[in-house]
C-alpha cells in the first residue's frame, strides 16, 4: 500500500502506478554485443533490502518514476525522475 | 415461546423494555435488545449450539466474544445466509433466524457424532495419511464420510443480493480497540488536537471494563465510557467506529478494516451497505487491542457448559445472564475469583473454586469470607454429562482424584493471551514473557505502539495509564504538539496476579487445545512423535490454530504442549507468525461495487447505439465491445451472417466500425528518428500524405505490435495499434522517450478515444463515401492512391482518410472527431442504400483478413518472429531498431520453426478449428510429433470452403502437401493441403481498383 512521491504530481497512491521493474539496468547503445542485450533482457537481480526500480506513472502524468524501495520492508526511501542518480540509505533496515 | 429462564432479575446492558423475537433451529425463542445471540441462548437456557468440526462432538459457547470457537452457526436464511456465524458477534434483532451446523438430522442427535469412535482415523495428520490408503479406499468411503461428516456450515447458493462499499481513512493516530487503554490513547491523542481515529469490533465502547465493579476518575465504569464517549464525539478531530474490526496489518502503516454497517438490523436494509472495507492509512498507531483467556486443557473440557471465566463474568455483567445455575470455577491465576465474586453477587451458586496454585494468595481469603469453598493444588479431571456438563470431577496435581461436583457450568481460567495478531503482522516477533506465562509484542518495527492487556498489563491503572503515555507519544511522533500538563484517567491500585502453568491437567481421555479444528493434547503428541516438531509443522499437521478464529484461545495451550513434548521451554518453540485476516472477511466486502458488469469499465464507441439499432451481436474485446456481426432476422445463424457479410464486401461494399484501434498521435522534429528506432522497418523516408505498415519488435526480437503509420507534416505522425496493445505500446512509448533517448525531441499522447474510425471496403467503397461526404475529399486514383491519406472537413470538422485495406478489397478508412462518429456512421450508411452496402462486424473482418493472410492478434501471440510470419524482409537494414539484436540469434530465424502458412481441407465439407496441431501421422498425435497448430480459421465464401492460417515447421517449403489437423476436444482429424497464406487475389490487384 504504497503512496509514491511522483516528482512532477507529488504523493499519490500506489493504484495511480504501474511497477516496471528494475531501474538499475540500462539498454546498451545499439553497437553493443549480442551478450550485452541479453543481459539488459533477460539478467536481472533480486535484492533482499533496497532496490531502485521504475514505477510508471500510467494513470496520472505518464512519466516513468525512479523508486528506491526496500524489498524486504516495502518502505520509500527516495524517488525521482530517470536522470536522477538515487543513492540507496547506508544502513540497511532489518524486520 | 420459552422463557428466559436463565435470566437474572436485574442487572446487564440490555433494554429490558425491548423484547425481541428470534429463531434457532425454527424453535422461537425471545431476548433483550443489547444481547448477543448467544447470551440470548443462554438467558433461554440454551447451551448446546453446535457441533464439532471433525468428531461431531456437542459444543456450547466458550468465550463472549470474537474469538470464539464452537457456537458457530448459520444466521439468515435464502441468498443471505450465512454460514459459521459467531453466535458472540451477532447482535440480536426481531426476527432473527439461525440454526445450528454440522449436525444431522438435529443438534441433540447427531449420527455423524459416530466419528468419534473412528477416532483414530481422525488423528493429527489424517488428512496426509488417509490420502496415502489405496485409492479405492478413498473413493468408495473415506470421501463421502468425511465429505459429509467434516466442514462446517453451507454457503448460500444463490448471489449476494447485499451491497458492499469501500471507503478510505486517514489519521494522525489509529487506536485499535476502545477498552480502558484504548479510550485513554484515543482521549489523550485526541484531546492534543490529532487527527484520531478509533476503532472498535463490537457495538460497544469499553472492552474488558466490568460495568457493575470497575471504576475510573471515581465513576462507576459505565459512567466514565459515557463521559468519554460524549467527549470523544464532540471533538471534531476524532472518528469513532465501532461494529468495526481492524483484520489486517499492511506496509505503509495500513490497516484494513471491515465495518460490519448492517449486519445487526433485520434484512432487507435500506439504501445502505450491508458491510463497508475500510482501507485506514495512519500516521502512527496504537494497538490495544487487549487478551485472550485461554482455557485449560483437561478431559472432556470442550463439553456445552464449559466456559472462559472472563466469559461467565460477561454475561452476568453485561447481559443480565446466568450461565449456569450451578458454576463450578477452575483457575490457575487470580482473574477466576473476580468472576466468583460477580457469580456470588448475582445470587449463582459457586460450589467451589478448584486453584491449582499452592498458595494462591489473598484472594482465598476473600473468597472463604463469602462462603466459597477454595481447594488450592487443585486441578480438572474430567467434566462429565451428555449433552452438557453435570458433574466435574477434581484431583490433585499428582493425579489422586478429590471428588465429584456436581454444576451445570463450569468457568474456566488458564491465564491470558496478549493479542498480538496485528503487532505479529507488522513483522514483529512476539517474545515469551514469564511472568503472565503469554507472549508480548517485541520492539516495534512500523510506526506503531501497544498499550495495556495486548503487552501484558492487566491492571485497570495500568491499561488507563499505558493508553494515556501511548496516546500522547503517538500524537508527538505524528507531528502535534502535545501539553505536558495531560493527565492519565485513574483507578485504584490491583494486587499483583501470580500464575502457574498447567498446560494439561493429567488425563487420558480427549482433551482439546484447538475447538473449532477439533485438535486434542493427543493429537500434539502424535504430531510430534512422527517428527513434527517445528511448531510450522506440528500446526500444520494437526490443523492446530488454522481455523477462523485464528486459534485466539489455543495457539498458546498447543505449542506449551509442542514444547512439553520436546522437552524444551516455550521461548525456544517460539510461536508461529500470524497472517491476516484477524477475523474472517466475506469476499463480498472485498469485491465492494466491482462485481457484474461493474468489475471493469465498458468501453463502447461513438457508434455504438447505431450498432444497436442494427441488431448487431456484441462481442467483448478487452475492455471494448464491439460488433461481432450483425443478423438480418431471427432466423439467420452467425455463421450464416458472417459468411454474407464476407461475401457481400468482397461483391458490392460494407462498412465497419475500427474506432477501437489504438491510436497516437506523434510531434516533433525527431518523431521520424523516434518511429525509426521503434519499428523494424523505416518511417524516415515515408513522404507527408502517406501511409506504412509497420512492424515493432519486444527487445527480446519477439514481434510486439503492428499496425498502419501515416505522416501527416514533416513533424507529424499517426500511429496506429492492435486493440489489445494499445496501452501496453504507449508505455513502450513513454519508456523509450523518456528513459533511453530523452535527448530525441518528441512528444506524443493517446488519440484513442479523441478519433473514431469507420472501414468502408468493396468496389462501391469510393462511390459510397463519395456519396456521403458530398464530395467534400476527393477519392480518385489520382489524388487518393493506394496508402494516401488526406485531411478533409466534414460538417464543419477536420475528417482523416486513409486509403488502406486490410481486407484487400479497394478500401478507406475515416476517422472523424469522437463525438461526429454516429453522424459518420448514419451518413455512409445511408449513403449506401443505393449500392447494396452491408455494416459487418469482427468475424467477417477476421474471414477477410485471413482470405488475404494478414497477421492479426492470433499470430501477434508474443512467441513469434518477423520472419516466422513471412515478414522478414520488412527488417530494415540501413537503421538499428528495438528488438534487432536480439532477433539475430542463431535460433530466431530457423528455417524449422513454425511459420506462417495457409491450409485448406482436402474434403471442401471439412471445417477448420483454431487451435489444432498440425501432425503428419493422424495416427500419431503427440505432443512431441505436433508440427506446428491452427490460429485462425474461416469458412471463406471467396474460397468455397474453410481455410485456416497455421504456424507450421519448415511450413514455407511444404506448400501443397497434405498433413492433418487434430482436434482431441472433439476428437475431429481433418486432412488439410498447406498453401501460401494469401488465398485471394495474390497480386493485390483488387485494391488498387
Ligand atoms: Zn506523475
Amino acid at each position: 500500500m504504497h503512496r509514491i512521491d511522483c516528482p512532477w504530481c507529488g504523493v499519490r497512491d500506489e493504484s495511480e502506478f504501474q511497477y516496471q521493474g528494475d531501474a538499475t539496468v540500462s539498454r546498451p547503445k545499439f553497437k553493443a554485443s549480442e551478450e550485452a542485450f541479453f543481459r539488459y533482457a533477460y539478467v536481472r537481480e533480486n535484492p533482499r533490502g533496497w532496490h531502485t526500480e521504475w514505477w510508471h506513472h500510467v494513470g496520472g502524468c505518464r512519466q516513468w518514476v525512479k523508486v528506491v524501495r526496500n524489498t524486504l520492508t516495502h518502505e520509500i526511501h527516495v524517488t525521482g525522475t530517470p536522470a536522477d542518480k538515487l543513492a540507496h540509505p547506508r544502513k540497511v533496515k532489518s524486520p | 415461546m420459552s422463557s428466559q429462564s436463565n435470566r437474572l432479575t436485574k442487572g446487564g446492558h440490555i433494554n429490558r423494555a425491548n423484547p425481541l423475537t428470534f429463531s434457532f433451529d425454527n424453535k422461537i425463542y425471545q431476548g433483550f435488545e443489547g444481547d448477543t445471540l448467544a447470551s440470548a441462548l443462554l438467558a433461554n437456557g440454551v447451551r448446546l449450539m453446535g457441533r464439532s468440526f471433525k468428531y461431531h462432538r456437542a459444543r456450547g459457547v466458550l468465550t463472549a466474544g470474537s474469538e470464539e470457537p464452537n457456537a458457530l452457526v448459520e444466521l439468515r436464511q435464502g441468498a443471505r445466509r450465512e454460514p459459521n456465524t459467531r453466535a458472540t458477534m451477532i447482535e440480536l434483532f426481531d426476527g432473527l433466524a439461525a440454526t445450528s451446523q454440522n449436525r444431522f438430522p438435529s443438534l441433540s442427535f447427531d449420527f455423524m457424532s459416530v466419528n468419534q469412535l473412528f477416532g483414530r482415523f481422525l488423528v493429527a495428520g489424517f488428512y496426509y495419511k488417509t490420502f496415502m490408503w489405496p485409492s479405492s479406499f478413498w473413493e468408495s468411503f473415506y470421501e463421502k464420510i468425511i465429505r459429509r461428516s467434516a466442514g462446517l456450515g453451507r454457503a448460500a447458493v444463490e448471489s449476494d443480493p447485499d451491497q458492499y462499499d469501500h471507503s478510505h481513512g486517514h489519521c494522525d493516530v489509529l487506536v485499535v480497540g476502545a477498552g480502558p487503554a484504548g479510550l485513554a490513547a484515543a482521549l489523550s491523542a485526541g484531546r492534543s488536537g490529532a487527527r484520531v481515529i478509533l476503532v472498535e469490533e463490537n457495538p460497544w465502547l469499553g472492552g474488558a471494563l466490568n460495568l457493575q465493579n470497575d471504576r475510573i476518575d471515581d465513576m462507576p465504569a459505565t459512567q466514565w465510557i459515557e463521559a468519554v464517549s460524549k467527549e470523544l464525539n464532540a471533538l471534531e478531530n476524532v472518528r469513532v467506529m465501532s461494529r468495526t474490526v481492524l483484520f489486517g496489518y499492511y506496509d505503509g502503516n495500513v490497516m484494513g478494516a471491515l465495518e460490519r454497517v448492517n449486519d445487526h438490523v433485520a434484512p432487507p436494509y435500506s439504501d445502505q451497505p450491508r458491510q463497508r472495507l475500510w482501507t485506514i492509512r495512519a500516521k502512527e498507531i496504537v494497538i490495544a487491542a487487549g487478551a485472550h483467556e485461554r482455557p485449560i486443557v483437561f478431559d472432556n473440557n470442550d463439553k456445552p457448559g464449559v466456559m472462559l471465566s472472563s466469559a461467565v463474568r460477561t454475561y452476568v455483567d453485561r447481559f443480565g445472564v446466568a450461565p449456569g445455575k450451578t458454576v463450578a470455577i477452575i483457575t490457575n491465576n487470580d482473574d477466576a475469583y473476580l468472576t466468583a465474586f460477580q457469580l456470588h453477587a448475582a445470587g449463582i451458586e459457586v460450589p467451589v473454586i478448584a486453584d491449582a496454585r499452592v498458595n494462591p494468595g489473598d484472594l482465598v481469603e476473600k473468597a472463604r469470607e463469602l462462603g466459597i469453598r477454595v481447594e488450592t493444588d487443585c486441578l480438572p479431571h474430567e467434566a462429565q454429562g451428555y449433552l452438557g456438563v453435570t458433574n466435574l470431577l477434581l484431583q490433585r496435581s499428582d493425579g489422586s482424584l478429590i471428588e465429584k461436583i456436581a454444576c451445570d457450568c463450569i468457568a474456566v481460567s488458564g491465564g491470558y493471551s496478549p493479542n498480538v495478531h496485528l503487532v505479529s503482522q507488522s513483522g514483529v516477533r512476539p517474545v515469551w514473557d514469564e511472568k503472565i506465562l503469554g507472549f508480548i509484542p517485541d520492539t516495534p518495527i512500523r510506526a506503531e505502539r501497544s498499550a495495556g492487556a495486548c503487552k501484558g498489563t492487566y491492571d485497570l491503572a495500568g491499561c488507563l495509564g499505558e493508553g494515556h503515555e501511548a496516546g500522547l507519544a503517538a500524537a508527538k511522533a505524528a507531528g502535534i504538539a502535545v501539553a505536558k500538563s495531560a493527565v492519565a484517567p485513574q483507578a485504584g491500585p490491583q494486587p499483583q496476579s501470580s500464575i502457574v502453568a498447567v498446560w494439561r491437567s493429567p488425563g487420558k481421555g480427549k482433551a482439546f487445545v484447538d475447538f473449532q479444528n477439533d485438535v486434542t493434547a493427543a493429537d500434539i503428541d502424535l504430531a510430534h512423535r512422527e517428527g513434527m516438531v517445528s511448531i510450522e509443522h506440528s500446526k500444520r499437521y494437526t490443523t492446530l490454530g488454522m481455523a477462523t478464529d485464528q486459534g485466539k484461545t489455543s495457539n498458546v495451550n498447543g505449542l506449551a504442549l509442542l514444547a512439553r513434548a520436546r522437552g524444551e521451554d516455550i521461548p525456544t518453540v517460539g510461536t508461529t507468525r500470524y497472517r491476516p485476516p484477524y477475523s474472517p472477511v466475506a469476499i463480498g466486502a472485498f469485491a465492494g461495487h466491482e462485481r457484474g458488469v461493474h468489475f471493469q469499465p465498458t468501453r463502447l464507441t461513438a457508434m455504438h447505439r447505431a450498432h444497436e439499432r442494427l441488431g448487431a451481436v456484441f462481442v467483448e474485446v478487452g475492455q471494448w465491445l464491439r460488433p461481432r456481426y450483425y443478423p438480418i432476422n431471427d432466423k439467420e445463424t452467425m455463421t450464416q451472417a458472417i459468411w454474407r457479410e464476407a461475401d457481400m464486401v468482397r461483391k458490392t461494399v460494407g462498412m465497419c466500425d475500427v474506432s477501437t484501434l489504438g491510436k497516437i498521435e506523434v510531434f516533433g522534429p525527431d518523431a521520424a528518428e523516434f518511429l525509426n528506432r521503434l519499428y523494424i522497418n523505416g518511417f524516415a523516408k515515408l513522404p507527408v500524405g502517406k501511409a506504412r505498415y509497420g512492424l515493432m519488435l519486444r527487445e527480446d526480437g519477439h514481434v510486439f505490435d503492428d499496425g498502419t503509420t501515416s505522416r501527416l507534416a514533416e513533424d507529424h505522425y499517426f500511429m496506429t495499434t492492435t486493440t489489445a496493445n494499445a496501452a501496453g505500446v504507449l508505455s513502450h512509448m513513454d519508456y523509450c522517450a523518456q528513459v533511453v533517448w530523452p535527448e530525441l525531441d518528441v512528444a506524443f499522447c493517446s488519440a484513442t478515444e479523441q478519433w473514431c474510425g469507420v472501414a468502408v471496403a468493396g468496389p462501391r467503397a469510393r462511390d459510397v463515401l463519395t456519396a456521403a461526404f458530398d464530395g467534400a475529399i476527393d477519392m480518385s486514383n489520382e489524388v487518393l492512391a493506394f496508402m494516401g491519406v488526406k485531411e478533409f472537413t466534414w460538417n464543419g470538422a477536420t475528417a482523416r482518410i486513409f486509403r488502406i485495406s486490410f481486407s484487400g478489397e479497394l478500401a478507406f478508412e475515416v476517422n472523424v472527431p469522437w463525438g461526429y462518429g454516429e453522424a459518420m456512421w448514419e451518413s455512409i450508411y445511408a449513403a449506401g442504400k443505393d449500392f447494396d452496402l452491408i455494416p459487418y462486424g469482427t468475424e467477417a473482418l477476421g474471414v477477410l483478413r485471413i482470405e488475404k493472410g494478414h497477421v492479426a492478434g492470433n499470430e501477434l501471440d508474443g512467441r513469434t518472429t518477423a520472419q516466422d510470419m513471412g515478414l522478414g524482409r520488412m527488417m530494415s537494414s540501413k537503421k538499428p531498431y528495438i528488438g534487432l539484436p536480439l532477433s539475430q540469434r542463431e535460433g530466431m530465424a530457423d528455417e524449422m520453426r513454425p511459420r506462417l502458412v495457409g491450409l485448406k481441407p482436402v474434403d471442401t465439407k471439412n471445417r477448420l478449428r483454431g487451435g489444432a496441431h498440425l501432425v503428419d501421422d493422424k495416427n500419431n498425435a503427440t505432443h512431441e510429433t505436433s508440427l506446428g497448430w491452427v490460429t485462425s480459421v474461416g469458412d471463406s465464401p471467396a474460397i468455397g470452403s474453410w481455410i485456416g492460417l497455421a504456424y507450421l515447421k519448415d511450413g514455407p517449403n511444404r506448400h501443397g502437401e497434405r498433413i492433418f489437423a487434430v482436434y482431441p476436444l472433439k476428437d475431429e482429424v481433418v486432412e488439410v493441403e498447406i498453401c501460401d497464406p494469401v488465398f485471394f487475389d495474390a497480386k493485390g490487384e483488387r485494391l488498387h481498383g
